[in-house]
């Protein structure tokens, strides 16, 4: 049997699997590693920041819901989607989203910067039922969001574990957890300190009902915020584009 | 005609330590009963200290399987006790085929749930206000219900117990372990409705194809491991020289899909007792390798684990030798060094690196050539038996799979040109694509598997009815057509109307508008969903009776005979 024959697949099953895991490791090698190394990856941003617990604890029900089955968070740098949904995303404007949402089928539109594009009347209304609000709408309702209280005793451990997947969140921040989500949705109490840690934070209550911090709260505090981190008029892609 | 589990008449007892307990506890057994009360207990643990309804409902589960393993181990023992050791068969092999017949009946019944999930969400699709507004039952989470019972359980199953079967017979050796394939199996059902049940109740880090949290990935990732050393074992009984080409592809889908698992599912819990978890990567990477898994959920799942199938049931079933030797080596190995590069494509014109989109790019088309190299391995092993086409429905079944393989596998290569995906992506055209793939290739390549292993593994004379499974395609095949010309034309035309200006240089449509004019296509991807779940609904009547052991009473066995194609297998394979 010679060397180079196909046999010494065929007659060991050791050899074979070795085979098969070098043969399927190097492209996942190639592709994937080096974005952890080329700092060209991801381009130096301001105004991108942790999530602040309650916009967290929206994108979690973001999450639950399923909404990236049908609305991504990714705007092609192709000339209508600009037009349409605003300047392409930036890599830089997903980096502490784990996981990324940015989807792959647009049955409902792009949501990547949807904050601020509605109001949170409409945003009430709509997830009640999106009909009463866009007649051709076909996405489901969320009449039970405004109902549920939103679960929160455990944000500061959300804040630990995003903390050890690499989110810069300070001990500050963890210590605070629970407090600044109830702040973000009480205006008339003292709110600056939670602002200082997380900037640009926007301070209503969401839902229009002061009784509870609903589950509707957190989610138009994540929608409303969406793409609202960057300042793209201050915003130059300099240089070479290395990307 | 009608003998269960096949209990042979003649030979001796088996006599070689280790390859066939049959009931006995042994050191195995008991460290299996060992960490089954420790599984249990973790269970009652977790429900303990749970915060939400559904860990502790997933803590009853697995407490409650693990309880129904430990009495299955200690019945069978006593009964082992009982009943003595299985006589040998003649020809020294005790195929373990009771694993098999069950492993039939779960993907024929995962297809029909699987199917009919998605009929109701292209439903919902096309009539939003059905069944809206209760949280468990709207789109957002009833989509990767269908996803995963398509992929993972349907096609699952059908990977699992035909690779259980055609790893016995080219190796002429028993199914290794005698807990193990079926740990493998309950295990495997246990993660499946653990994934879904998940879904329904809001359990999900939204990674596609890869929902399931943490402690779902964790019970498959042991599940995985034992059905490789389950594969692995019989190969290493095996009484062939030669490991047979479809079991390289079994392995390469096996190693591969844990590869792939592990990987894309790091994630840190929030904590022990709850579902919640924060995936290790962020942003552009963890779409990198999201979609480095994901396109090989496609490229290993639903591509090399059946064309395992595809390499073993059309021979067998045409009676005719692989095409060529020399092409399956080529095919095989540029298979699964191509396709793992794949995965950018998904990602073309976004925040990812343009390197990275290029080379996804590239390697996809070329990912063109062993995939057509397999599909002419695979049609023309029919060389000189193109007639059976015409009168065996089953390798026609077959035979058309490979050709939609085909097909898709060209559209594929195609979509990922970036020029092409600017337009199709994002749209129905991936949804049809995907479809095409998944109804079209691994659809009906399993229930051309299904239909063949039915008679076998029950040991019947021949499939209950051979005109139900005429029917079956035929309404399949009308359903797929439907199914994906509509998705073609919504896609393409949702993509148009994205990127139309007009005179003024102006977007000339609200995003809205192009919903509204998706409508009549999603009713038509409705009806065409439908008529292949009647087909499916068709199948499972057809094997239930064979199972059964009847035969129609309009198909008489002598209608059949001359060839009978489906008799000689009864006998060949089993003792």
């Amino acid at each position: 049997m010679s060397l180079f024959s196909h046999s010494h697949f065929e007659r060991n099953s050791i050899i074979l699997v070795i085979g098969i895991l070098i043969v399927v490791s190097i492209g996942g090698l190639v592709q994937i590693t080096p974005l952890f190394f080329l700092s060209s990856t991801i381009e130096e941003v301001d105004g991108v920041r942790p999530y602040s617990p309650l916009e967290l604890a929206g994108r979690n029900i973001y999450i639950r819901e399923g909404c990236y089955n049908c609305h991504s968070q990714m705007i092609r740098a192709l000339r209508d989607e600009v037009e349409r949904y605003g300047h392409y995303s930036l890599a830089a404007e997903s980096m502490y989203d784990h996981p990324f949402q940015w989807g792959s089928k647009r049955t409902g539109p792009d949501l990547a910067r949807v904050g601020g594009k509605y109001s949170d009347d409409w945003h009430v209304l709509h997830m009640a039922n999106p009909r009463a609000v866009v007649p051709e709408s076909i996405m489901p309702r969320y009449p039970f969001l405004a109902e549920t209280p939103l679960g929160y005793e455990d944000v500061a451990a959300h804040l630990e574990a995003n903390r050890v997947v690499g989110v810069p969140y300070t001990d500050e921040m963890v210590a605070n957890a629970s407090g600044d989500l109830k702040i973000q949705t009480q205006p008339l109490e003292d709110y600056d300190a939670m602002l200082a840690r997380y900037p640009k934070a926007q301070i209503r209550d969401f839902d229009g009902n002061p009784e509870m911090v609903s589950e509707l709260d957190a989610l138009i505090a994540y929608m409303q915020m969406l793409g609202t981190l960057v300042d793209f008029s201050a915003y130059e892609a300099e240089g070479e584009n290395l990307r | 005609m009608a003998q269960p589990n096949g209990a042979p008449s003649a030979g001796g007892t088996v006599g070689e330590p280790g390859l066939l307990n049959d009931g006995r506890l042994t050191t195995m057994g008991w460290g299996a009963i060992a960490l089954f009360i420790l599984g249990a207990f973790l269970g009652i643990f977790v429900m303990a200290g749970a915060s939400g309804g559904a860990m502790v409902f997933h803590g009853a589960l697995i407490t409650v399987f693990c309880l129904l393993a430990i009495m299955w181990i200690g019945d069978r023992h006593f009964d082992f006790l009982q009943r003595g050791p299985t006589p040998k068969a003649p020809d020294g092999v005790q195929y373990n085929d009771a694993v098999i017949r069950w492993g039939v009946i779960a993907s024929t019944f995962w297809g029909v749930v699987g199917f009919s999930v998605g009929l109701v969400i292209a439903v919902q699709l096309a009539f939003p206000d059905l069944l809206t507004g209760i949280a468990e039952l709207n789109f957002g989470r009833l989509r990767p219900v269908h996803t995963s019972a398509v992929i993972f359980a349907f096609g699952g199953n059908v990977l699992m117990v035909t690779s259980f079967y055609v790893v016995q017979r080219t190796s002429k050796a028993r199914l290794a372990g005698d807990i193990a394939p079926w740990f493998v199996f309950w295990g495997y059902q246990l993660f499946i409705v653990l994934a879904a049940t998940g879904y329904v109740m809001g359990v999900t880090q939204s990674k596609e194809y890869a929902e399931p949290e943490w402690y779902i990935d964790l019970w498959l990732t042991i599940v995985w491991v034992t059905y490789l050393l389950v594969f692995l074992g019989t190969l290493w009984r095996r009484r062939e020289p030669h490991i047979y080409v479809a079991n390289w592809f079994y392995l390469a889908f096996i190693v591969t899909i844990a590869m792939l698992h592990i990987v894309n599912n790091l994630a840190v819990p929030v904590s022990f007792a709850g579902d919640k978890s924060y995936v290790l990567f962020s942003g552009v990477q963890d779409a990198m390798t999201q979609w480095w898994y994901g396109h090989n959920a496609v490229g290993f799942f639903l591509t090399a684990g059946f064309l395992g199938i595809m390499y073993y049931f059309i021979p067998k079933r045409a009676e005719r030798p692989v095409y060529s030797y020399r092409l399956s080596i080529i095919h095989f190995w540029a298979l699964i060094f191509l396709y793992i590069w794949a995965g950018p494509h998904h990602l073309h014109f976004t925040a990812l690196p343009d390197w990275a989109q290029t080379l996804g790019a590239t390697f996809s088309i070329m990912l063109w050539m062993p995939s057509w190299g397999g599909m002419i391995n695979g049609l023309m092993t029919l060389a000189g038996a193109w007639d059976r086409l015409r009168t065996d429905p089953v390798i026609r079944m077959l035979v058309v799979s490979v050709a939609f393989y085909g097909m898709s596998t060209f559209e594929g290569p195609l979509m990922s040109i970036k020029a092409v995906n600017g337009l199709s992506h994002y749209t129905d055209w991936t949804i049809g694509h995907v479809h095409s793939g998944a109804l079209g290739w691994v659809g009906f390549v399993s229930f051309g598997a299904l239909y063949c292993l039915a008679p076998w593994v029950w040991r019947r004379a021949r499939l209950y009815s051979l005109a139900l499974v005429e029917w079956h395609f035929w309404i399949a095949t009308i359903g797929i057509v439907l199914y994906i010309t509509s998705m073609w034309v919504s896609g393409i035309l949702q993509g148009l109307m994205w990127r139309a200006y007009d005179e003024l240089g102006f977007l000339e449509y609200s995003f809205v508008e192009t919903v509204e004019a998706m409508h009549p296509f999603y009713i038509i991807r409705a009806i065409g969903g439908g008529l292949f779940v009647i087909g499916s609904l068709i199948m499972a009547y057809n094997i239930y009776k064979t199972a059964k052991g009847e035969i129609r009473a309009s198909e008489p066995l002598d209608a059949t005979a001359g060839r009978a194609p489906q008799g000689q297998f009864v006998a060949a394979p089993a003792h």
